[in-house]
């Protein structure tokens, strides 16, 4: 029987308050970071500076927008659903974090395991918690009373059913590779080869799973400023939308840092071990990158052709790959 | 080609289509010009920003460029050359331009002529700064300068004077080097 609840290392409280408030901490202080380095780089992708005015190379932008937002009314339609309203960027930032915990930042150092918890059934939490982030989405359109918002929340609903199998399909693979769920394990399993070598279409397709996932260029639908006026956010204002805007980020982390774990080995890397954690960070990094880098260049894409992709060629190909990667593990 | 019997053969154009979109072959197309796009934009990320800080750099200007008028002085004498004659406010469309004459008095020359501008005021908020007091003008003594960073918070401070006019202005426009 698989130990579904089990933890397979314990750590005193403190120790386990201390990690999560460091992860907490960390993260947080890259998300403002994030926000600036992708407005910079889209800009030089364009020929633009990008933000350059607000502290030196415009570094403390972000500090400007979090005090504008904070400084603007959280206002509320007239025919919105009040709870409802409100809860809609609450959920995905409780998801976000939830969802750091499992990133693991390096192996059991002086007793002392550097990532938040390591289930074993760490990427199936990894789904259940990130769909939860879905709900904010689809309450944020529907509470807000708005047919825009309502549009976008169904174009995120249509959106979700289409990547979210292929998804688990892709990283599918990789678990077979690495006969575990736990992302330490999987890490573990990578000390010879990293999985992006014989798992490349598992992480393709994770990757184009990713952009949807986050709600990225090209898979940007629920938010589609040009048509949408911003989707589910458009009646947002305010630190609500901020948050909105946070969890994108938030997300963006996360799904770079499992990719990393699964398919780039995680905090494996050449140096002593007090690195890993750096390692970790410069993978994850080098994804963001090629986010940044992906939305800088594509369009995106149509409704229906986001369908047609995810049903009839990342769903099969992640269908095949998982077989031929069984077939394959079991023959040697 | 008989399907076109009116149509001499050489006027039949068949059409090229492209390959069918959709299936296995679409979407490895589609991967291929994602690629292609990926390096266009990676490209231009290489090349680097065009964009001109403006505050701090200035987009030169041709040598030709209207910009502010500027009156002028005799180089060797200091007199100005403006004679208050008053053509260049017949010529100006808006109506921007007031001169008012005074004669000059032997041991206090104010310009070369018989007579000089003792009010020449031009009215900026009203200039359309087309030229033509320029062209008006038998002296050259106003012509329009190179600079153009001229707003201000109030409309009577756009009413430039004769000294003000007469005076090198602060900051010098870049000049393009080309020009014409």
């Amino acid at each position: 029987m698989i130990p579904l609840a089990d933890t397979s290392f314990v750590e005193a409280t403190w120790v386990m308050i201390v990690k999560s408030l460091v992860i907490f901490g960390v993260v947080f202080a890259i998300l403002p970071l994030m926000t600036v380095l992708e407005r910079k780089l889209i800009g030089r992708f364009q020929h633009r500076y990008g933000p350059n005015r607000v502290g030196p190379f415009g570094i403390l932008q972000p500090l400007a927008d979090v005090g504008k937002l904070l400084g603007k009314e959280a206002f509320r339609p007239a025919n919105a659903l009040p709870t409802l309203f409100v809860l809609g960027p609450l959920l995905p930032v409780l998801s976000g974090v939830l969802a750091l915990a499992i990133i693991p930042w390096g192996d059991v150092q002086h007793g002392v395991g550097l990532y938040g918890i390591d289930v074993p059934i760490g990427i199936l939490y990894f789904f259940a918690v990130g769909s939860i982030a879905f709900y904010g989405v689809l309450l944020g359109g529907w509470a807000s009373g708005s047919k825009y918002s309502l549009l976008g929340a169904m174009r995120g609903a249509a959106q979700l059913i289409s990547y979210e199998v292929s998804m688990g399909l892709a990283l599918l693979g990789a678990i077979i590779m690495g006969g575990s769920l736990s992302l330490v394990d999987i890490v573990h399993a990578q000390g010879a080869v990293w999985f992006v070598v014989p798992q490349l279409v598992g992480f393709l397709i994770f990757m184009l799973a990713g952009f949807a996932e986050t709600n990225r260029t090209p898979f940007d639908m629920p938010e589609a400023d040009a048509e949408l006026v911003q989707g589910f956010m458009t009646e947002y204002g305010g630190m609500r939308f901020g948050s909105f805007l946070l969890v994108e980020y938030m997300e963006i982390i996360v799904v770079c840092g499992i990719a990393a774990a699964v398919f780039l080995g995680g905090w494996m890397g050449p140096g002593p071990s007090f690195l890993d954690p750096i390692w970790m960070l410069a993978k994850m990094l080098g994804l963001v990158l090629l986010f940044i880098w992906v939305r800088a260049t594509l369009p995106r894409l149509r409704y229906d052709q986001l369908m047609s992709l995810g049903w009839k060629i990342l769903l099969p190909l992640a269908t095949l790959n998982v077989l031929v990667t069984a077939v394959l593990v079991v023959v040697t | 080609m008989t399907e076109f019997p009116y149509l001499k053969d050489q006027d039949v154009v068949e059409v090229q289509r492209g390959p069918e979109p959709g299936g296995a072959a679409g979407a490895y197309r589609a991967f291929g010009e994602t690629l292609r796009g990926l390096k266009t934009t990676m490209a231009r990320l290489i090349e680097g920003p065009l964009t001109i800080q403006y505050p701090e750099e200035k987009t030169p200007v041709y040598p030709r460029f209207r910009g502010r008028h500027k009156l002028h002085r005799f180089e060797d004498t200091g007199l100005e050359k403006c004679v208050g004659c008053s053509l260049c406010a017949a010529a100006c469309p808006s109506d921007c331009i007031r001169v008012v004459a005074a004669e000059n008095v032997p041991g206090e020359r104010v310009s070369a002529g018989e007579r000089f501008a003792a009010v020449y005021e031009i009215n900026l908020s009203r200039c359309i700064f087309c030229g033509y007091c320029e062209i008006a003008c038998p002296f050259d003594a106003i012509t329009m300068g190179h600079d153009y960073e001229m707003a201000d918070y109030d409309r009577a401070d756009l009413i430039f004077t004769k000294e003000m006019l007469l005076a090198e202005p602060l900051e010098r426009a870049p000049l393009k080097a080309g020009g014409e």
